[in-house]
């Protein structure tokens, strides 16, 4: 007799594993570089083409790194949060400008406002990539030594920044 | 108005599909011949009511009624009648309704042709298929209505997915959903079988020629798809291994081993358990498709739009239709017999193997589609498991298989002797080497896998004469006696046969196409040639030409030969309008040896026009292959036995007395 | 007056026929060194795109496609091995980045599950037809008479 139970008991397991895929989202990619170094980078800023910003320029405090783009419409809904945060917080917020051009990066920040102390300028998207970045919005918090702490996909709402963002944050200062 | 009545039709029909569920059922178990005879007509009355409601579907279509926000979803003024017509089940909602009509198909055609079956099996079968039938009628009401209403009502719809807008995409579906469905009668049969104990060789040569006729259309299902991704993607592609495509891999794979399995138990009596066991997964494989079709559970480019609400559902509905017939199979199966016996080298352990190796191919398939779930699942990150790996592990797999198949048609029933046989076999299989090779040369390299991979195709080749010869061409006979010979051949026997050789054909195909294809990519403007594997492309230019619901860019290119133009090929970059995606069609030039296949990439800012020229040989052979396997079928399930006669009304009688539970 | 028009016109159309032919020329290859190229692609064949995530980069048109090739082409030129651009894309995208599972803890059950797989089924074939061998006549059905074989071949 239980020998034949074994169809039944292997398609159960199957089902608890589809169950909790129900609750999973395959299409999310984490990323590979959370508790390790950030990469380097050295570009123009996109106010100053000729102003040079280096990572270790930032080292020693807790920064937000935000990847986004004027084509960007995810952008846009996140953007006022940033703005908002940028307002009341200490934590500097850097914007990584990717694959813009910079008429059009210049005007979109003046237009929506600038939570950013500086935005760097990807042009050829190369330092996203080295940041793993796939899909515009995304959001980096790096610590005082330069390490990659916590990763957000997508946009930013209000939850998640309460939920997610400012608790590593404290536990960073804390 | 029509929607209304559409909606309505199918909640009549969730009612009747649950009487025509419940009460055979219940009757078979209490012998209560009056309800067990409510079966049939309980499934002529739940096909009208759900064809009915296909047709008031079809017609909001056909009409653009745009207040429906499933036309609305998959349909626009501007496009042509026929995809209209297959906008039907462009999407989630109508795709259902399809797979609702076919199961419908099926039940009426189990009803028609079951005169023969003995009224409590009957009964169970339709029963089963009832509740089948019920489950998805719930599923649509519940969350996936395809008559909802938008209101209010679009002024234009979005839009048929240009993907699908191809004479390819529109038969792939029905076929496809035929062949898926098709199982759910094995299923019936089985579930059937198990509650009311008889479980014999009558039951297998019942069940057979329904589970082949549903392989025929699952095989046509996923060529048809292959064939159209092909043409219609623009790649140059035919399979993927993505999670859907899997998805109905799977099925056909477990109803392969099905069908070898009914072959002994219809013989023999033999593996009963097993026949049972095949024909409970190939429906649930099919399930389980379904599931991870419109779960978000896997992320492929065939999933539907998701709802964690439909997926949960299809989950709960997957536990209880599988869950309790492999209950069922856990209770009754001890108590089946064993049937005939059978040496450990014989015609029967051969079969065994080879439905042993289907299965594990079929497990390899499943293994590598969860697996990133799986992994995920236990929190250890995310992987991607692609064609790098089913191809490798499934190809592998593929040889021993290959190997018992030219091997088993040549042992006897029973009790062979192993050595001889072997013996008889070092011959051809030196030759099938000595052909790979050559022909691997001819074709320009020889390489390990293109030689593994002709070796299978004529080793099936080989088996197929070793066995084809003795009867239509023995020793001491003439030529000219052939024929007749062929004309004495059981049409099963044949049947067997020509698919295998389907399957050679089809293998041939693939190992030649993956070895041997060429492709380029140049830049082309007016008057440019390029010249690949001996066949010269020359861009006479590129036009504008407007579609009904399109713009496209035409290139128009000539292809010679030896100083000859042997063909004119135009691909299109077309933009839909509504939805704004490019689409690449390809214009391919087709021949038994050889397909030409010319795509257009991007528009340079030069004016030139990036043109991708691949040279696929004999890729052809893989559809062809899949037809000539699908003609075995047809002449397998044709075969005398199956089809009414006065000596089985014999046989009938005897059942009836074994069938009443 | 007639004859030197006569010459223009004449120049004019063996000039035009010069630039016809000028014009039907080979098709350049769309890639600087086409060898790199078929490398850059059998590379990209098994790599995801992240962004439509059911094509490989080879296939998509997606920017982050197009950029990645490009990335890729680059590496090949620098002198880059194919396993070190596979720990390029992993480093910063994951494993899930390559279509081909590499092979470590996590999915030596994926690798390996189908031929133990195999190994198993057949084994337990071989023990229980062993065992059936030795069982009586009874625990079996009669044999039919009708079973003389009539798929056996004349020998």
């Amino acid at each position: 007799m239980s020998r034949y139970l074994w169809p039944l008991g292997l398609f159960l397991v199957l089902v608890g594993f589809l169950a909790v895929g129900l609750g999973l989202d395959p299409r999310e990619v984490p990323s590979p570089l959370i508790n390790k170094p950030a990469p380097a980078f050295k570009a123009p800023t996109l106010h100053e083409a000729g102003k040079v910003i280096a990572k270790q320029d930032l080292a020693g405090k807790v920064w937000i790194l935000n990847v986004w783009a004027s084509w960007c419409g995810a952008c846009r809904d996140e953007h006022p949060i940033l703005v908002e945060f940028a307002k009341r917080s200490q934590v500097p917020i850097y914007g990584l400008n990717y694959k813009d051009q910079r008429a059009d990066g210049l005007g979109w920040l003046q237009k929506m406002g600038n939570p950013y102390v500086e935005s760097v300028f990807d042009a050829d998207g190369r330092i996203g990539i080295d940041y793993g970045v796939y899909g515009v919005p995304e959001t980096f918090i790096i610590d005082g030594a330069g390490v990659i702490r916590y990763k957000h996909i997508g946009p930013i709402t209000p939850e998640s920044l309460r939920t997610k963002i400012e608790p590593v944050l404290r536990q960073l200062h804390g | 108005m029509i929607p209304e009545l559409g909606h309505f039709l199918l909640i009549v029909a969730l009612a009747v599909a649950l009487i025509q569920g419940v009460l055979p059922l219940w009757g078979a178990q209490k012998g209560r011949a009056d309800w067990m005879v409510l079966a049939r007509p309980m499934a002529w009355l739940q096909a009208l009511l759900v064809v009915a409601a296909f047709a008031c579907l079809m017609a909001s279509f056909i009409r653009h009624d745009f207040s429906v926000l499933y036309v609305a979803s998959n349909s626009n003024s501007a496009l042509p009648l026929a995809y209209r017509i297959a906008g039907v089940w462009g999407g989630h909602e109508g795709s259902l309704l399809l797979w609702m009509l076919m199961l419908n198909v099926w039940s009426v055609a189990v009803a028609s042709f079951s005169s023969r079956l003995p009224l409590p099996f009957i009964a169970r079968i339709l029963g089963v298929l009832g509740l089948v039938a019920a489950g998805f009628l719930l599923f649509m009401l519940a969350t996936s209505n395809p008559f909802d209403r938008l209101i209010p009502a679009a002024a234009d719809g979005r839009d048929l997915n240009p993907l699908l807008q191809d004479p390819g995409m529109v038969a792939h579906p029905p076929m496809l959903y035929m062949g898926y469905v098709g199982f759910s009668v094995a299923y019936a049969f089985a579930v059937a079988a198990l509650l009311g104990g008889n479980l014999d060789a009558a039951w297998a040569r019942w069940t057979r020629p329904w589970t082949t006729a549903a392989w025929i259309f699952l095989t046509f299902g996923i060529g048809l798809g292959s064939w159209w991704a092909y043409n219609e993607l623009g790649w140059g592609g035919w399979w993927f291994w993505d999670p859907v495509e899997n998805a109905s891999f799977m099925p056909w794979l477990a109803g392969t081993a099905l069908i070898h399995s009914l072959a002994v138990t219809e013989k023999r009596g033999g593996f009963k358990v097993w026949t049972v066991l095949l024909a409970l997964l190939a429906f649930s494989l099919s399930l389980l498709g379904t599931f991870l079709v419109r779960s978000g559970v896997l992320s492929s480019v065939h999933a539907f739009a998701t709802d964690p609400r439909r997926g949960l559902f299809i989950l709960a509905f997957l536990v209880l239709v599988i869950g309790s017939s492999l209950m069922l199979f856990a209770w009754r199966a001890p108590k089946v017999g064993l049937g005939q016996r059978f040496g450990l080298f014989s015609r029967e352990s051969m079969l065994l193997v080879n439905n042993m190796m289907l299965a594990v191919s079929c497990g390899a398939v499943l293994l590598g589609t969860l697996y990133p779930l799986f992994v995920d699942a236990m929190g250890m990150g995310k992987i991607s498991v692609g064609p790098p790996y089913f191809d490798t592990v499934f190809g592998l797999l593929m040889a021993p298989l290959v190997l018992v198949m030219g091997v088993g048609v040549l042992v006897r029933w029973k009790h062979d002797e192993a050595g001889p046989l072997l013996r008889r076999l070092v011959l051809p299989a030196v030759v099938v080497l000595v052909v790979a090779l050559a022909v691997g040369s001819l074709a320009g390299k020889v390489s390990v896998v293109a030689t593994g991979g002709l070796m299978m195709a004529f080793w099936i080749v080989s088996s197929i004469w070793m066995d084809l010869k003795p009867r239509i061409w023995p020793q001491g006979s003439t030529l000219g006696q052939v024929p007749a010979r062929a004309r004495l051949l059981p049409r099963a026997l044949v049947g067997m046969m020509v698919a295998h050789l389907g399957v050679a054909v089809f293998a041939f195909g693939v190992t030649m196409v993956k070895t041997y294809e060429t492709e380029r990519d140049v830049k082309m403007g007016a008057n440019d040639s390029t010249e690949v594997a001996g066949y010269g492309f020359r861009m006479l230019g590129v036009r504008d030409v407007p579609g009904p619901n399109y713009a496209a860019a035409q290139a128009t290119i000539e292809v010679s030969r030896g100083g000859k133009v042997i063909a004119t090929l135009q691909p299109e970059k077309r933009i839909y309008r509504v939805q704004q995606n490019p689409m690449t069609e390809a214009a391919v030039d087709t021949n038994l040896l050889r397909d030409l296949y010319v795509s257009m990439g991007e528009r340079l800012p030069t004016g030139e026009w990036v043109v991708r020229v691949q040279i696929k040989p004999f890729i052809s052979w893989i559809w062809w292959g899949c037809l000539v396997m699908m003609f075995g079928g047809f002449l397998a399930m044709t075969d005398r036995r199956y089809r009414p006669r006065k000596a089985t009304q014999a046989a009938a009688a005897g059942a009836v007395q074994q069938g009443a539970a | 007056m007639a004859k030197p028009r006569l010459m223009q016109a004449l120049m004019a159309l063996l000039l035009a026929a010069c630039a016809l032919c000028a014009a039907a020329k080979d098709a350049a290859p769309v890639a600087a060194n086409p060898q790199l190229e078929a490398r850059m692609m059998a590379l990209a064949t098994e790599l995801r795109c992240l962004v439509c995530q059911n094509q490989t980069i080879a296939d998509s048109h997606a920017d982050l496609a197009v950029d990645l090739r490009q990335q890729i082409r680059e590496m090949l030129e620098k002198g880059m091995s194919e396993d070190q651009i596979r720990s390029y894309m992993t480093d910063r995208y994951g494993d899930f980045v390559l279509y081909k599972p590499p092979f470590k803890p996590a999915t030596a059950l994926l690798w390996v599950g189908p031929a133990i797989l195999l190994v198993c089924a057949l084994l337990a074939l071989f023990v229980v037809l062993r065992r059936r061998q030795a069982l009586g006549d009874d625990a079996f059905d009669p044999e039919t008479p009708d079973d003389v074989d009539p798929h056996a071949p004349a020998r």
